[in-house]
């Protein structure tokens, strides 16, 4: 253990304390005892600021299952400490902001604190993880935690759905990511990501290069919601303000970007890589902006928003990843340009997002509504509020004197790079890059205004709203007024960040000679392309706002038929039907079948492997003689199994049942194995006594009766597993593979202090085994508690109807 | 229809406690004898059940109010726990300890080992898991009636 391991366990422990804290210090919000912990933790991490950004790494690890090179190793670098810092940092805002959101007496305040810190150690682990597997459990870790949370109101149809969705989504995602995890494992032979990239250069020439690199793809922008996957988002709102500016805005969501921006090294300077990675990310950008726009709900907007960003942060990643595959220093200089434009708008969408987020809440939490066709003319009403949403907002539009505006320029630059490269043609694309991100910056502009105007100007309508709308309480305004000040504080003073965390955040990405360089930000820089660019956002942006009436119209235009959302349910309609139909094929409900299910499965699957491995040789079995008492103890078996068979009455069967059993257990005695005599002996007295009392539950004992239909099929399949048993039996006997094990049990007592060998195996040897069994055991026994409570609870119900 | 089962009543009433103390003799047997924690939570099954069959399940649940879910629950964790102990010790998971020693009084070695926890969870998942099936099957019958 080390102080990093505590970094990301500690949530998980504190978690099992909430339920406690709730219950019995009801008086104070449980709030209050969580915020102390990502307090701790960022001044943890922050500790370790200044020998991170001078290039140092820490590495710790706990070996979890050794033997498969599966170890919790943690590890930190300039890439993990800066997304710890959004996790701890945001975290504890989040924290106090839900203190005052959530009502102490009306919610389930425990629920949501355990679900919220299982996210943020679930999140620092998949930031911190070294190893796949550690980061794969952590990754899926945030995705439970993520549907935890958006069905936090769980009442609500939508919450469900909702939450559904999410899960599917990034579930799916993450199952990709694990088939590209077992891929790269299988080429690199090892499960630490810092080993896989060390041997990229030769794994680059692999036949499984590609299709790994697509596996962690897909899973990579099913988290970030990019586009197809990111209709999950928008109906991820359902959450509690809280989380959305937590989880989808500031730091799940930028989980498959650390995937993407950890893998770069790997994958990066490779042509599909860059494609693949910026295309999507255009696409994202521009889809998300140009449905953002039509939105009416604020947080849906912001969704669109998140969206949107998130597809600006991912091409520019794909861009940067062009500095792996050039060689020339002006070159490389320009597309790590890029990379660094990726990490810092991921820090300031961070910081802008989080605070409209928690605005938006304000708003909900104090008019009751989040439509824009109802809101208005707030600004005299939530003056702080509306100074909070405009710092904001003017910073997603790129406009200064704001840190959007910064990293909104850095794109710019960085896409009208593209231009003059050869590489991959990329060039061949020309202008087209620069297009598609000039326009949605327009877009971009035109929702941020959209956002301000439609909910602080026009005109006040009272009666629309659910609740008399006054300024927040201002514990709620602390939260996003501290993000607002790192809006504002970051346009200032971008060198600062850019030393400490942006430049080993970039060296990180871009290991080597690409990331040997120091940055300088700037807010002006003359009169060049991107500065135009930004005034013809500006001016563009506002005239289209403007006239937003006139056009909003063309929305309508798409039909609504084909959008990705209908297709998602279509699909998972057809799936649930399809399901169903295939399921009610098999399942019968009778037990009987059930049974043939599983003894013919057996027969195909044992007895096909017996005699495709040729196993059947019967040559070497040595038998000892037989004795006239073992003859007869098989003749009265063979009686007792026949008189279960034929017998009319079932009471009289499950005698016979139980007879056979003591017949057993008295072979158990002959052939010296005392343990297991007694075993049987008490198993089979119980059993009996359950049968009797299963008896009245059965239907009426109809042997004569049942078709040859079914007893055909009964005949062949029992004389199959009778035939199929014997001959394994004999099978085993007649071919001695490998020596004999039972020697290493003979030592039991020097091994395990226990002179009954069959106890010390099953207590000591094979302990795990045991331990399985018995909670197989506390299953069924549940199983069957569960079911027949269920029963009586229906019969009770049809009493009462 | 009423049977009369004074005798049988009579007779589990001393029954019960010999087939008892006999599970428990048959649990610390386990060490070096046939026996051991699934037997003996078997052997202490076939006690209740004895009760059960003598007496109705609403007498018996008076006498012995336990819930048998959380005997299961409770048997599994500890076995689960005794496991985990081999965490604080850095040793694997399930790794189990014994400690020979002299007893002077009745003159014979005496030998202790962590199993014996293991083996009580055993013990109680399985007399935990028995009871909960057929008292739930036996409640369901006595509420069809």
């Amino acid at each position: 253990m080390s102080w990093l391991h505590s970094v990301v366990l500690l949530p998980f422990l504190y978690a099992l304390m909430i339920p406690f804290l709730y219950r019995y210090v009801s008086r104070i919000h449980t709030g209050w005892f969580v915020l102390p912990l990502p307090l701790i933790l960022f001044v943890v991490l922050g500790s370790w600021l200044v020998d991170i950004s001078e290039g140092e790494t820490m590495l710790y690890t706990l070996s979890w299952i050794p033997s498969y090179g599966i170890n919790l190793s943690f590890y930190v670098d300039g890439l993990s400490l800066v997304f710890g810092f959004l996790i701890s940092g945001i975290g504890a805002l989040v924290v106090l902001y839900s203190i005052f959101y959530l009502s102490k007496t009306r919610e389930l305040l425990h629920n949501f604190y355990v679900y919220m810190l299982l996210f943020m150690g679930a999140m620092l682990g998949v930031v911190f993880s070294d190893n796949l597997i550690g980061f794969y459990l952590f990754w899926e870790l945030t995705s439970i935690s993520s549907f935890l949370l958006i069905a936090f109101w769980y009442q609500r149809k939508k919450s469900r759905n909702g939450a559904q969705k999410a899960m599917l989504i990034t579930v799916s995602g993450g199952f990709s990511m694990l088939a590209g995890i077992v891929l790269l494992h299988s080429m690199a032979g090892t499960y630490s990501i810092r080993g896989i990239i060390s041997q990229a250069g030769e794994l680059q020439e692999h036949s499984l290069f590609l299709p790994a690199m697509i596996f962690v793809l897909i899973g990579a922008f099913a988290k970030s919601a990019q586009f197809p996957f990111h209709i999950w988002l928008p109906d991820a709102m359902e959450a509690p303000t809280p989380i959305s500016a937590y989880l989808h805005s500031a730091t799940m969501v930028k989980a498959g970007i650390y995937a993407i921006a950890r893998f770069t090294p790997l994958f990066g300077g490779t042509g599909e890589w860059f494609w693949i990675i910026t295309s999507v990310g255009l696409v994202t950008l521009f889809w998300g902006a140009v449905n953002a726009m039509k939105q009416t709900d604020l947080k849906a907007l912001l969704a669109f928003s998140t969206i949107s960003q998130l597809g600006l942060i991912t091409s520019l990643l794909g861009i940067g990843s062009l500095a792996l595959a050039v060689t020339e220093e002006a070159e490389t200089a320009l597309y790590t340009t890029a990379v660094l434009a990726a990490v810092f708008h991921l820090v300031n969408h961070s910081t802008f997002k989080g605070c409209l987020f928690m605005v938006i809440g304000i708003i909900d939490h104090e008019t009751g509504t989040r439509d824009t066709r109802k809101l208005g003319g707030l600004m005299s009403l939530m003056p702080i509020s509306f100074t909070l949403t405009l710092i904001g907002s003017l910073s997603m539009a790129g406009v200064p004197p704001f840190n959007g505006f910064l990293s909104k320029e850095l794109f710019f630059t960085s896409s009208l790079s593209l231009e003059e490269t050869g590489i991959f043609s990329a060039g061949a694309a020309g202008l087209l890059i620069p297009a598609v991100a000039w326009v949605a910056s327009i877009f971009t502009f035109v929702y941020s205004m959209i956002l301000i105007f439609h909910t602080f100007r026009g005109k006040y309508r009272p009666r629309r709203l659910e609740k008399k709308p006054k300024e927040a309480p201002p514990g709620m305004l602390i939260s996003p007024a501290v993000l607002a000040a790192f809006v504002i504080g970051i346009f200032f003073a971008p060198n600062v960040l850019a030393h400490y965390v942006l430049e080993p955040m970039v060296a990180s990405i871009l290991p080597g000679d690409a990331g040997d360089f120091s940055i300088h930000i700037e807010a002006w820089h003359g009169f060049n392309k991107e500065l135009f660019m930004t005034l013809g956002v500006i001016v563009l942006g506002s005239i289209l706002f403007l006239t937003w009436k006139r056009w909003k119209g063309i929305f309508t235009l798409f039909p609504q038929v084909y959008t990705l959302n209908n297709a998602y349910s279509s699909g998972i309609l057809k799936a649930e039907q399809a399901a169903y139909s295939f399921t009610n094929i098999y399942m019968s409900g009778l037990t009987r079948d059930y049974i043939q299910y599983i003894l013919g499965i057996l027969i195909i699957l044992a007895g096909g492997m017996l005699l495709f491995s040729e196993g059947i040789s019967f040559r070497r079995i040595d038998v000892s003689t037989i004795e006239v008492y073992e003859v007869l103890l098989a003749v009265g078996l063979v009686a007792g199994a026949l008189t279960v068979m034929l017998a009319s009455k079932r009471l009289t069967a499950i005698i016979a049942i139980g007879a056979v059993g003591y017949l057993v257990a008295l072979f158990f005695v002959i052939f010296r194995a005392p343990d297991l005599a007694l075993t049987q002996l008490v198993v089979e007295t119980v059993s009996v006594a359950l049968y009797l009392l299963c008896l009245r539950f059965l239907p009426e004992f109809r042997f004569r009766e049942t078709a040859r239909r079914v007893q055909i099929p009964n005949l062949i399949i029992s004389l199959g597993v009778g035939v199929l048993i014997t001959s394994f039996t004999l099978a085993a006997q007649g071919n001695k593979l490998f020596p004999s094990i039972s020697v290493y049990f003979e030592d039991s007592y020097e091994l395990a202090g226990s002179r009954n060998m069959v106890n010390a195996i099953l207590a000591d040897f094979r302990g795990f085994d045991t331990l399985l069994e018995i909670m197989v055991l506390c299953i069924a026994g549940l199983g069957v508690y569960s079911l027949i409570s269920l029963r009586m609870k229906e019969k009770r119900d049809d009493h009462e109807n | 229809m009423k049977i009369n089962d004074v005798i049988l009543q009579t007779v589990t009433k001393i029954v019960t406690f010999i087939i008892l103390t006999f599970a428990i003799y048959l649990f610390f047997a386990g060490h070096h004898n046939p026996g051991g924690g699934f037997i003996g939570g078997l052997v202490i099954s076939s006690a209740l059940i004895l009760m059960l069959l003598a007496f109705d399940i609403e007498t018996v649940t008076q006498t012995l109010p336990i819930n048998y879910k959380v005997i299961t629950g409770l048997g599994v964790l500890v076995s689960l726990f005794t496991g985990m102990a081999s965490f604080v010790f850095h040793v694997p998971f399930l790794s189990q300890a014994h400690l020979h020693f002299y007893m002077p009084i009745v003159n014979e070695e005496i030998n202790i080992a962590t199993t014996i926890i293991f083996e009580i969870g055993v013990a109680m998942a399985v007399v935990g898991t028995t009871m909960t099936v057929i008292v739930s099957i036996s409640r369901n019958k006595g509420d069809e009636e």
